[in-house]
């Protein structure tokens, strides 16, 4: 059997999960460069399934992560090599900055096939962007199917069946193994590593290519490539509504209560 | 004239509010904008619900009756949904930012290779000037609560057509129109467009899971934030809303911490509800927490900071700890 080539898409994002510690300012904007950088958690779910999926085929697969970021990213890469990853490319360039989700999958498709990767999984969504977008528009621009908010992959026979979460449940559907798949945050845990590959991973060489290596049109990159423009974005002011301001104390809450009740606000 | 388009969603042979909720809120934009608005809709005997579409203000409806499509799949859907735009290029193209809308719109608008806007909790109908300094007119303005930080971003696509955004469920209500007339159906050759190819993904089962909680619909809700502390406190939020006859709901940075399940998440990436009595604990009222709270009757902010955000949208500010101010309104509840 030849050995399938698996692409992983991540992406490193800031750690707004950290709640202490980081407050917007009055302008509502936050400083990203007080925050922690990591590889975006729902991308982490990705990789093990990804490394069980390289199990089940006997590991007769390559892993290859690849993201699109400035040159720091290398780092996210660095740890999807010592989480077990076995090759890793960074798309970086000024000329791929600025992408919207539609030029950032423009971008990320032709690595895909430069890499020569048949299966492609990704995160659902990005904590930092929440669209979700960039799993179906590689998909779309590969041709492929694409199966979304997965929670489990098995390989059978030369299928795979994945069933994914949604609102009111779960479905389990087969597709064939040429498809693109978005991994949410219900899938298992990414596994931690030995100590030994960590060591061994410091120094792994991480594959840089602009975007002139990706050999496409220039003019479907970055921000010339992007259809969508960010106008502007604005502090919410909201003035005060003038609420009752009480205290903890027993006779506060008391009243607080009996005057729910009078009004009905409370039965 | 180049009309709106909203995709529209079925759920058991049903339309789903939310897209209900879009046709409401395309028909305003459709008259700033001094035109109609179409649907599609795909599944299965979907034909009958043209008559709802017509109650709702809508001009024509693009059906796509076929058996194989009574569950979403995303390959027959994005090519039914993309060949009625590319014949029709509406200016605007709406979908639900549910898991289906949210699976083919951005399908779609690569296919088209237009922009997307993700998750839209308003859209206006404005004026802008794009980057090349060229004003446009009529343009739809999406706005959503920013990627990090208390702010709205308003996004725009002035280059490509249509425009398009998903939006989510319960961010306008839906209304019928005073006076429908019945439209025009228009009915999709499903059998020559579709290909094989189109069903190389297939469905081996659907299981349709109880909810756990019915939040969406609660008149009382008592959520908790980061600093409720613990999941221990968390339980006591449970007391209280079992006392008001509501149920709990919680903020990111609550279900981050482990303090309680990810389905009772309120907010952008969350539920959207509408209360009579909202009790905000331990909550800072970060945008992308209020944009799916802000509309409840009365509002309650339980916390130690007087400053915090959210009790500016309060009815009433309680300045004190969670834990001894939720036991408190147990200990007065009960009475
Ligand atoms: C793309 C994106 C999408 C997001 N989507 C959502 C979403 O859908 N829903 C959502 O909720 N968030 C969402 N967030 C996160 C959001 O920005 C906030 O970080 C989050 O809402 C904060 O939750 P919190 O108020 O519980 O925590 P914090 O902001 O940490 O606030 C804790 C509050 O508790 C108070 N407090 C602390 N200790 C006590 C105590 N002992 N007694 C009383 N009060 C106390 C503090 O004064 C503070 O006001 C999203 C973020 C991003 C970037």
């Amino acid at each position: 059997m030849t050995k399938i080539k698996i692409a992983l898409l991540i992406k490193q994002v800031i750690d707004t999960r950290i709640s202490e510690g980081w407050a917007p300012g009055a302008d509502g904007t936050v400083d990203r460069n007080a925050l922690p950088a990591i590889i975006n958690p729902e991308d982490l779910h990705a990789l093990e399934q990804t490394l069980r999926l390289k199990e089940q085929l006997g590991g007769n697969a390559e892993i290859v992560a690849i993201s699109m970021g400035p040159q720091r990213a290398a780092e996210a890469l660095r740890e999807c090599i010592w989480r077990g990853a076995d090759d890793a490319v960074l798309i970086s360039d000024r000329k791929v900055a600025g992408a919207d989700t539609l030029a950032t999958s423009y971008a990320l498709a032709l690595a895909i096939k430069k890499v020569g990767a048949s299966l492609i999984f990704a995160g659902r969504q990005t904590i930092d962007g929440d669209t979700a977008h960039v799993g179906p528009q590689v998909a779309q621009a590969l041709g492929i199917p694409q199966i979304t908010y997965a929670e489990e992959v098995a390989l059978e026979g030369d299928s795979l069946v994945v069933k994914r979460r949604l609102d009111d449940g779960f479905e389990v559907v087969k597709s064939p193994l040429k498809a693109l798949i978005t991994v949410g945050s219900s899938a298992a845990k990414c596994r931690f590593c030995n100590a030994k590959r960590m060591l061994r991973s410091r120094k792994a060489e991480i594959k840089t290519w602009s975007a002139a290596d990706l050999d496409g049109d220039l003019s479907r990159f970055g921000l010339a490539g992007s259809p969508t423009q960010v106008l502007y974005s604005e502090p919410i002011v909201t003035e005060s509504k003038g609420g009752v301001v009480l205290t903890s104390s027993i006779e506060d809450i008391a009243t607080l209560v009996a005057e729910l009740r009078s009004n009905h606000t409370i039965e | 004239m180049e009309n709106i388009i909203v995709f529209c969603e079925t759920r058991n042979g049903e339309l789903c509010d939310v897209s209900l909720e879009l046709v409401t809120k395309a028909r305003l934009l459709a008259e700033e904008l001094g035109c109609k608005v179409d649907a599609i809709v795909i599944g299965k005997e979907v034909s009958s619900l043209s008559k709802t579409l017509f109650e709702y203000g809508i001009n024509r409806v693009f059906c796509a009756d076929d058996e194989r499509l009574s569950e979403y799949l995303t390959l027959p859907y994005t090519r039914i949904v993309t060949s009625v735009v590319a014949e029709q290029h509406p200016q605007i193209f709406l979908a639900g930012a549910t898991n289906v809308g949210r699976d083919l719109a951005p399908r779609v608008a690569a296919e088209l290779q237009c922009g997307l806007t993700a998750d839209c909790t308003e859209l206006r109908i404005g004026e802008c000037e794009d980057t090349a300094g060229v004003k446009h007119e009529n343009i739809l303005l999406q706005i959503r609560p920013n990627f990090v930080g208390n702010q709205l971003t308003t996004i725009v696509s002035t280059s490509s057509r249509p425009q398009m955004a998903t939006m989510r469920e319960g961010v306008v209500s839906k209304q019928r129109v005073d006076n429908p007339v019945a439209g025009e159906i228009i009915t999709i050759n499903t059998q020559s467009l579709l290909t094989e190819e189109d069903f190389a993904v297939s469905i081996l089962k659907r299981e349709v899971e109880a909810r756990k909680s019915n939040l969406k619909g609660a008149k009382v809700v008592v959520a908790g934030g980061y600093g409720v502390g613990s999941r221990e406190n968390f339980e006591l939020l449970y007391r209280l809303a079992e006392l008001l006859h509501g149920e709990v709901g919680s903020t990111r940075a609550a279900v981050d911490a482990g303090y309680c399940d990810h389905s009772t998440m309120i907010g952008q990436t969350g539920v959207t509800v509408r209360p009579k009595l909202y009790i905000a604990v331990g909550i800072s009222g970060q945008v992308q927490h209020t944009v799916g709270m802000e509309k409840s009757g009365t509002i309650i902010s339980i916390n130690r900071d007087p400053e915090a955000p959210i009790n500016k949208i309060a009815d009433y500010v309680i300045v004190g700890d969670a834990r001894e101010c939720v036991t408190h309104l147990i200990d007065q509840l009960s009475k």
